[in-house]
């Protein structure tokens, strides 16, 4: 089994770290695991502001890059489902099948449900408070969306159980937004903020000292809003929990 | 790069208390609504049965819609049909006309407002009359529905006390709201007992019986069509179902969905007139048979007016339904917006974070987030694109699309987190207003790979 880990762009440039506890976690488990080096952008951000055809030429050279991975695994589920579910249109327009929405997981995904380890080494003796982000929960099917009436699950949860000496939480209001949707932070800011405040807030009243989730550029707008007020809460991307200790 | 929408969001949040009030209280109707959907262990073959009727019925308008008409006249009602909005407000003025009638006591119809046919009537000289509370509220205000189910959710009862002593002489600063509804109730009845004809709109038009379905919560419908001779109906002809036991998966979803009840108050059948009077049923196209055509678009019409999509929507619930230019808001205004005139109503699409709630929460299984991502890809052909967004887009594509310059950029990006804050944190930072930037690694996670740092 080879995978190709993918790191976004913005996880490239202001979360290294993310991608540095992806690729440990993946070794651990087992997984053959290589970085195609000089990876850029899945093009979503053009996408999601109107821009899609802009898109195509990264997602083309996606395809190159993954080619010889049997699977693609990224700590980004935003980016994930941007392959998954747009991609395949994009391609279609320059005449090529995409391959790489057949094989792309995000790393919780794969973990849970492809590696399916049964311990991990984690010790996280802290109140978290997970995040379920939008592109997670209602693409990626991570947990089970409130708005559906369908048995609570939660993968991250799951995943989350193997970790030693952590207390779990979730907000009230479980999955709704945290405004941040791209070119929405800045096309809408105040709206965009208010979101921001209110989903951190919403963590808070859980007592949880860190938020946590699959979703780096969530994580990303939660923690503008929690320097720019001083808030006591921290961000953690969830696989930097799962690999605490490697 | 603001829309109208964008600058219309920012005013409705300079109040912050009140905008956190109406989050919560339209928080509130989904957390009812969830409580409601979650006791129907069969919630969600609901959902995919109305979105597939729907989708039937909506690609059978010429056999249905002829099915009910033949139906209904059968009954003794008489059919009129509309190809746009003006040709409804002649048809309703015609009838007017011939009964005499200068009052006309009407039920919420979200038709009439597309219509503007309040307006038109009392250019005519007809004395309109909302008789839903809500509807009513606004009427006397002055004022357009914020939202399609409580058309004025935005309103304080203080405003609502202030303006019924204008208008009904109640006692000055008097905010309890029984004392209010009283006092509307009774200056209501007056106009109930006065209509010459009752105008009512339709959720559902049952093309086997020929009837009509009303829903209301406050009996308003019924009341209204009790003491006039003439009853006008008028219904958008996606309004369709083709039989009773269709009729039944949605009286299930409406209610649930929209308010968070099993079912509303009243669900009033409408077949046969009264022995001596008149019952007329408007069957409205005004643009729906455009959608027909346009195949990402058209579940749009399978859209029965829960309001729910507003509800959960956290841009609507923190931007209000006077941010969105088109007369309805919320994700499923954004769409029809559109679908109406892209030109005029292009403003409304910034007014989502693609959190894709409404999707889910839609009782018809609307794809709602999904068309307004792919409005969003027309927006450049139609001119109507941002400018700052296309350069910051196109920006970025260039420099993705050269991972050399990508790296480079990487290895001088942390200069920017040095850089003193008023260079940062100015105007032009859009993201700036209320959230730190984040910073920039010292080294870039290809960097430290190609060093064999990562390990
Ligand atoms: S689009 Fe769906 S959720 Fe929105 S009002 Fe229509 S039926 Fe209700």
């Amino acid at each position: 089994m080879k995978v190709g880990l993918f790191i976004p762009c913005y996880i490239n440039a202001v979360y290294p770290e993310v991608g540095v506890a992806s690729y440990k976690l993946l070794k651990h488990v087992g997984v053959e695991v290589d970085y195609p080096i000089d990876q850029t952008c899945c093009g979503q951000p053009m996408a999601n502001a109107g821009f899609e055809d802009e898109a195509a030429r990264l997602a083309l050279r996606m395809e190159e890059q993954f080619k010889n991975y049997d699977y693609v695994v990224g700590p980004s589920a935003s980016c994930v489902a941007f392959v998954k579910e747009n991609h395949p249109h994009i391609l279609e327009k320059r005449d090529h099948a995409c391959m790489n929405s057949k094989k792309i997981y995000d790393i919780c995904e794969f973990l849970h449900d492809v590696v399916r380890p049964e311990s991990l080494p984690a010790v996280f003796p802290h109140k978290v408070s997970i995040h379920n982000s939008c592109h997670g929960v209602r693409e990626l099917h991570l947990s089970s969306p409130s708005e559906r009436n369908i048995p609570y699950y939660s993968k991250l949860r799951d995943l989350l159980s193997l970790v030693k000496g952590i207390e779990v939480f979730e907000p009230k209001r479980v999955d709704e937004c945290c405004g941040f949707g791209g070119m929405f932070a800045i096309e809408e800011p105040e709206v965009s903020t208010c979101m921001g405040q209110d989903k951190v807030r919403d963590h808070m009243s859980t007592g949880a000292e860190y938020i946590t989730g699959a979703d780096s550029s969530c994580l990303m707008h939660m923690e503008g809003v929690i320097k720019r007020e001083k808030l006591p809460i921290k961000t953690i991307h969830i696989v930097q929990i799962l690999a605490a200790g490697l | 790069m603001s829309t109208k929408h964008t600058i219309a969001a920012a005013r409705f949040l300079k109040n912050k208390e009140n905008e956190a009030w109406h989050d919560h209280t339209l928080w509130m109707v989904r957390t009812k609504r969830d409580k409601m959907s979650h006791s129907l262990p069969e919630w969600e073959r609901l959902r995919e049965l109305a979105s597939e009727i729907k989708l039937y019925s909506n690609s059978h308008l010429d056999t249905l819609l002829e099915e009910f008409e033949k139906n209904a006249i059968a009954n003794g009602a008489i059919v009129h049909w509309a190809k746009d909005a003006e040709e409804h407000n002649e048809i309703v003025l015609r009838i007017l006309r011939q009964h005499e009638a200068r009052n006309l006591i009407k039920s919420k119809s979200m038709l009439t407002e597309e219509c503007h046919m309040n307006e038109f009537l009392m250019s005519k000289g007809i004395d309109v009359v909302e008789s839903d509370l809500g509807e009513r509220i606004l009427q006397l205000m002055h004022l357009a529905p914020s939202h399609i189910v409580m058309p004025a959710i935005h309103i304080k009862r203080e405003q609502i006390s202030e303006m019924m002593e204008r208008e009904m002489g109640t006692e000055k600063g008097n905010i309890d709201p029984t004392y209010l509804t009283h006092a509307a109730r009774k200056n209501l009845r007056e106009k109930f007992l006065h209509a010459d004809v009752a105008m009512t709109g339709v959720n559902f038009a049952v093309a086997s019986t020929g009837e009509i379905v009303v829903c209301t919560n406050e009996g308003n419908a019924d009341m209204g069509t009790s003491f006039p001779k003439v009853h006008i109906a008028t219904m958008g002809m996606e309004k369709i179902v083709p039989n009773l036991e269709a009729l039944g998966v949605f009286t299930r979803l409406l209610a649930r969905s929209g308010t968070g009840q099993p079912v509303t108050s009243y669900t009033s059948h409408y077949r046969r007139p009264p022995e001596g009077q008149e019952f007329h049923i408007i069957i409205v196209d005004n643009g729906r048979s455009d959608i027909l055509a346009k195949p990402d678009h058209i579940r749009t019409l399978n859209c029965i007016r829960c309001g729910e999509c507003m509800n959960t929507c956290p841009v609507y619930r923190r931007s209000g339904g006077y941010s969105y230019t088109y007369f309805i808001p919320g994700p499923i205004g954004i769409n029809l917006g559109m679908l109406r005139n892209p030109e005029e109503y292009s403003d409304n699409v910034s007014a989502c974070s693609l959190c894709l709630s409404c999707s889910n929460v839609c009782p018809v299984k609307i794809d709602l987030g999904e068309q307004i991502y792919r409005w969003r890809q027309d927006l450049d052909k139609i001119g109507k694109a941002s400018k700052e967004k296309k350069v910051m887009s196109f920006g970025m594509k260039f420099l993705m699309e050269r991972p050399g310059l990508f790296n480079t950029a990487l290895k001088f990006a942390p200069v920017v987190n040095h850089l003193p804050r008023f260079m940062v944190y100015n105007g032009l930072n859009a993201w700036g207003k209320g959230r730190e930037l984040p910073a920039f690694a010292k080294e870039s996670f290809n960097d430290m790979w190609k060093k064999n740092k990562v390990r």
